[in-house]
């Protein structure tokens, strides 16, 4: 009798992965059985799991940059250079939205270990999405992803706000997974594969008669992806869920979620329908068009800083689709690198909302910041920084990501698109200048509450990105050289 | 030949001193940031002596430049973004060693000659960061770092008039701040398609080094103006050039008065240091297809400048549209394309920086001490300071062009290239030169005449420091205008090889020098001959 071949595991491979959810899953446990946790376990666990998981990606990039990238588990997953730094950006993320949620939850009085244990799950989520090599996988990282989510955004038990948009959340979230799913269908029905590797290479030798079925699935897989990453026309819920949940989750909605969405994208589109890109681009320009001028528009009148960010957010996700259209090593690393900085924005512009938002989740209106200059030097100056490095101001990491999408379409021809792109970022830069006036120019409002000390977890949170933020504008080539090296390729397992 | 090849044959080892012109501030505002608060003095010090070292090695320059060279000297690069061929490549020749110059020595005035009054640790860090940022526009040669200086420098500016401004000066700041964004937005788009267009149709690596760039001139007619004109659009706005210029009197009137002195002394000419650098010499061709429209927006700029400045009521809003009218004469001569236009608009950049910083500085120490600077308030001040008097009068008929005094020489040289070229948007021009007689003349009439009653009858005095500050200012004013010599010999071999380039990459274009065989005058001889 012959043995059930079993497939290759390359546990090496897994170990980002594998920590992300034993921790989750021991937290839990250990909270169970011990009576009374002690406040700092729980964050510190998945900080320490966060810090694990960064610190592994050292020896994995230079193994895969020694061995080159590979698939394992009968070609179902893949690890190259891009998801390695992909699980760097979320194991950052993981670490900030830990340490803005310590002092967080408590001041909230909310339940203290979910929180973490959903955190973490939602990250193992995140690192099997950036690895996938099947659609299958992807989307099963996908739902980890998002189902540990759709909790976290409705934590908060005692605002209606965050129920609301819990809802909002899961009900479109649910929606786009089905068309996720659909997408998918189609896609296995014109290729005869779910294998990213196995389609790639089809598609590569064959030429589809009726290609109807394969750019049916893809504008389907769009759908599911374009939601999860908030581009126009799929962005209508960010506002409101990143004005409605609280503010930790929300900044790992916006580091986190949104890196590993781009990742998949980038697996999708550019790996395995590289091939179809002259049937996919002119689609992505659209979007990617429309969603930088909308979300900048939009995101000027609003008084709401949560929602500014949330606009915001948009219009970098736009930025981003600007370099992923391209579909060139340069674009996919121009990707890359926004990611990287993107998220050290977001944690860092969150950590500080998360600070003024003060008890209750609930000051964020641009009141709450008038005079913040003058009341919290520290805290202004560094969210001054996060807001010029969001504008794309020189010398900040905005300023580099921004110029290396740019390079990319335009290196690709697509110049109405980098003009318009750039004609965004003119338009967005008006709503940091108010928060700018805001806390600079204008008095704090009578009766506004005296300055607390900033919590410590936050605080590290805000002076690291700030200063990363900066160093990355100064001396951004040690960031750009990573970059150019996390090149994302698909191996047929 | 690539400024890289220009900096192997300088010779390295020399001391960096154009990347010291930038590094020098910079530090200086890093370490205002570190001293304590508390001490405004100290502070203070701080930033004039960085200023100060700055100033003088930009002076330094003046007399270590080569004059015969029409080159780019002083060459210094290091590598910086080597994945796209971005460097820190810096280099001046005769157009930009003014500009530097006059960087150097209006920041160190304004620093020294008012006090911010509140909040002094960043006034002094903005003051000097901004500093940084203007040496940098003036030297580099690689377009992403210009690029970079020309953006940065909008958010020292921000907070400068933000801050310590006057009246509405959070509207007038975030205006400022998104026209001139807005209007540099499409000049990255066009500059990373012109590096990338170069390197396509050079077979070489990408490379943002401009004169690499200008002197290939590899470019399809149409693609360069399209480049041009995203170029153009963010230079328009920083000139300002009319219709772009209504942030311009806001900007001016609201900021603090050390922030009015640099505006218009050092900023505006960021746009018409543009034009020449990345106008004329990356896009002769499209220069030139262009020229008629900036003749015409720098005509009318020049007369309804003028015309809106006879009826302000502010004095400060009156030297402020006066800046309008002035810059309107240095596109003028700039879209001349010959010797003696842009060479007249060259010195007009200098002219303008001296006597209207002046005219702000003035401005400014009226209202410190009458807190008003509304014309109708004021009058007869010359009975209670006849000093200022004096030196108001100076530096207004220095403004108004008289002959003499440093606004004579380039006026003239701007309105006989534009005579030559274009003739009748010369004769339209010299109204323009009537019109700055009547309104400064009239204002200062209503300012410093008549009876004084009131406050206005025991206004003191310049203070002995005020009068310091503004010594090097009118002293610049009397030897520009009666030995300009020093300054246009360092300038012309530049501005010469410049109009060659032009001539050379537009076809059947020559250098209008006279027309129609008329007799100019012996000036268009001394200049037009290099031509």
């Amino acid at each position: 009798m012959a043995a059930v071949a079993s497939p290759v595991v390359s546990w090496w491979a897994l170990v980002p992965l594998v920590t992300f959810a034993a921790a989750g899953f021991l937290l839990l446990t250990m909270a169970s059985l011990v009576r009374r946790p002690p406040a700092v376990l729980a964050p510190a666990w998945t900080v320490a799991a966060g810090v694990a998981v960064l610190g592994y990606t050292v020896p994995m990039w230079s193994r895969v940059g020694s061995d080159g990238a590979s698939s394992f588990l009968a070609g179902a997953v893949g690890v190259d250079a891009s998801s390695v730094f992909v699980t760097g950006i979320l194991a950052v993320a993981v670490i900030a939205a830990a340490l803005i949620a310590h002092d967080y939850l408590p001041r909230e009085d909310l339940p203290g270990v979910e929180f973490y244990v959903l955190l973490l799950l939602s990250a193992a989520g995140g690192v099997v999405m950036a690895s996938a090599n099947d659609l299958i996988v992807l989307f099963l990282g996908l739902e980890v992803l998002s189902i540990a989510v759709y909790v976290l955004a409705a934590m908060h038990l005692r605002r209606i706000e965050s129920q609301e948009a819990a809802l909002k959340y899961f009900l479109l979230g649910a929606f786009s997974s089905a068309f996720l799913l659909y997408g998918i269908a189609l896609v296995y029905g014109a290729t005869g594969s779910t294998n990213m590797a196995t389609i790639s290479a089809y598609l590569a030798r064959t030429v589809l008669i009726d290609d109807a079925m394969l750019l049916a699935g893809l504008a389907l897989l769009l759908v599911g992806l374009g939601f999860k990453v908030a581009v126009v026309p799929f962005h209508a819920w960010t506002p409101d869920v990143y004005q409605g949940a609280p503010t930790p989750v929300v900044a790992w909605m916006a580091a986190g979620v949104k890196a590993a969405g781009f990742a998949a994208l980038m697996r999708v589109f550019v790996l395995t329908f590289g091939t179809h890109v002259s049937d996919w681009r002119p689609a992505f320009q659209v979007i990617a068009a429309a969603t930088v001028l909308v979300g900048a528009v939009v995101a000027v009148v609003q008084t709401d800083v949560k929602r500014m960010l949330a606009y915001s957010s948009i219009v970098h996700a736009g930025f981003i689709l600007v370099g992923l259209q391209a579909a060139t090593d340069r674009g996919n690393s121009s990707v890359l690198t926004y990611l990287a900085v993107y998220a050290l924005l977001t944690v860092g512009s969150f950590a500080v909302v998360t600070v003024v938002g003060g008890t209750g989740d609930s000051s964020h209106g641009l009141d709450s910041y008038r005079g913040l200059g003058r009341r919290r030097p520290l805290l202004a100056g560094a969210f001054a920084v996060l807001l010029l490095g969001q504008a794309g101001i020189p010398f900040t990491g905005g300023f580099v990501v921004k110029l290396g999408v740019l390079v990319a379409a335009v290196d690709m021809g697509s110049y109405w698109l980098a003009g318009a792109a750039m004609l965004a970022a003119a338009i967005a830069a008006f709503v940091y200048l108010r928060v700018l006036v805001a806390m600079y120019l204008q008095e704090a409002a009578t009766g506004s509450e005296p300055a607390g000390a900033v919590p410590a977890g936050a605080l590290v949170v805000i002076v690291v990105s700030a200063a990363t933020v900066l160093l990355a504008g100064l001396l951004p080539g040690p960031l750009l050289d990573i970059a150019r090296d996390a090149v994302p390729v698909l191996v047929v397992g | 030949m690539t400024a890289v090849a220009l900096l192997a044959s300088a010779g390295a080892g020399s001391f960096p001193v154009l990347p010291a012109l930038v590094v020098t501030p910079a530090l200086g505002a890093l370490m205002v940031l570190v001293l304590p608060r508390g001490r405004p003095e100290l502070l203070k010090l701080v930033a004039i002596l960085a200023s100060t070292v700055t100033g003088a090695m930009s002076f330094w320059l003046l007399s270590a430049f080569d004059i015969g060279d029409p080159g780019f000297q002083f060459l210094s690069e290091t590598s910086w973004i080597s994945d796209l061929g971005i460097a820190w490549l810096f280099g001046i020749d005769g157009i930009s060693l003014f500009l530097v110059v006059l960087t150097g020595l209006l920041f160190p005035v304004a620093l020294m000659a008012i006090d911010p009054g509140h909040d002094a640790r960043p006034y002094y860090a903005w003051m000097l960061l901004l500093e940084a940022g203007v040496m940098g526009v003036f030297s580099s040669l690689d377009l992403i770092v210009f690029f970079l200086c020309f953006e940065v420098v909008l958010v020292p500016m921000y907070f400068l008039i933000g801050r310590w401004g006057h009246g509405n000066s959070a509207r007038a700041a975030t205006k400022f701040f998104l026209y001139t964004m807005a209007g540099s937005a499409l000049m990255l788009v066009g500059i990373l398609a012109l590096a990338f267009l170069h390197a396509d149709a050079t077979g070489a690596a990408l490379s943002f080094d401009v004169v690499a760039i200008a002197e290939s001139q590899s470019l399809s007619t149409g693609a360069a103006r399209w480049i041009f004109a995203a170029f153009a659009v963010a230079f328009a706005v920083k000139v300002p050039i009319f219709p772009l210029h209504t942030w311009l009197p806001d900007a001016h009137t609201e900021a603090p008065t050390a922030g009015s002195v640099i505006l218009a002394g050092v900023l505006l000419k960021l746009g018409t240091y543009g034009f020449l650098r990345f106008g004329l010499y990356l896009f002769p061709e499209a220069s030139h297809y262009f020229a008629p429209v900036f003749l015409t927006l720098g005509v009318v700029g020049i007369v309804y400048g003028a015309v809106v400045a006879t009826m302000q009521a502010d004095l400060k809003r009156l030297v402020a549209y006066s800046s309008v009218a002035h810059l309107g004469f240095i596109v003028l001569g700039t879209f001349a394309l010959n010797t003696e236009g842009i060479e007249g608009g060259l010195l007009q950049m200098v002219n303008h920086g001296v006597s209207t910083g002046a005219l702000f500085l003035l401005v400014g120490m009226i209202y410190e001490r009458r807190r008003t600077r509304l014309i109708g308030e004021l009058g007869g001040l010359q009975k209670s300071a006849p000093i200022m008097a004096g030196i108001f009068m100076v530096v207004m008929l220095s403004s108004i062009g008289l002959p003499g005094l440093n606004g004579f020489v380039g006026e003239f040289l701007v309105l006989l290239g534009a005579f030559n070229a274009h003739r009748w948007w010369a004769v339209v021009a010299a109204a323009g030169v009537i019109l700055a007689a009547l309104y400064l003349l009239w204002a200062y009439q209503r300012v410093f005449h008549g009876p004084a009653e009131g406050d206005n009858a025991d206004m003191p005095d310049l203070s002995l420091r005020e009068a310091l500050v503004m010594a090097p200012l009118l002293a610049l004013i009397v030897f520009m205008g009666v030995y300009p010599k020093p300054v246009i010999e360092r300038m012309e071999p530049a501005v010469d090889a410049l109009v060659v380039h032009v001539e050379r990459h537009v076809d059947g274009f020559s250098e209008p020098v006279t027309q129609m065989g008329s007799d100019i005058g012996p000036a268009a001889d001394d200049h037009g001959e290099h031509g």
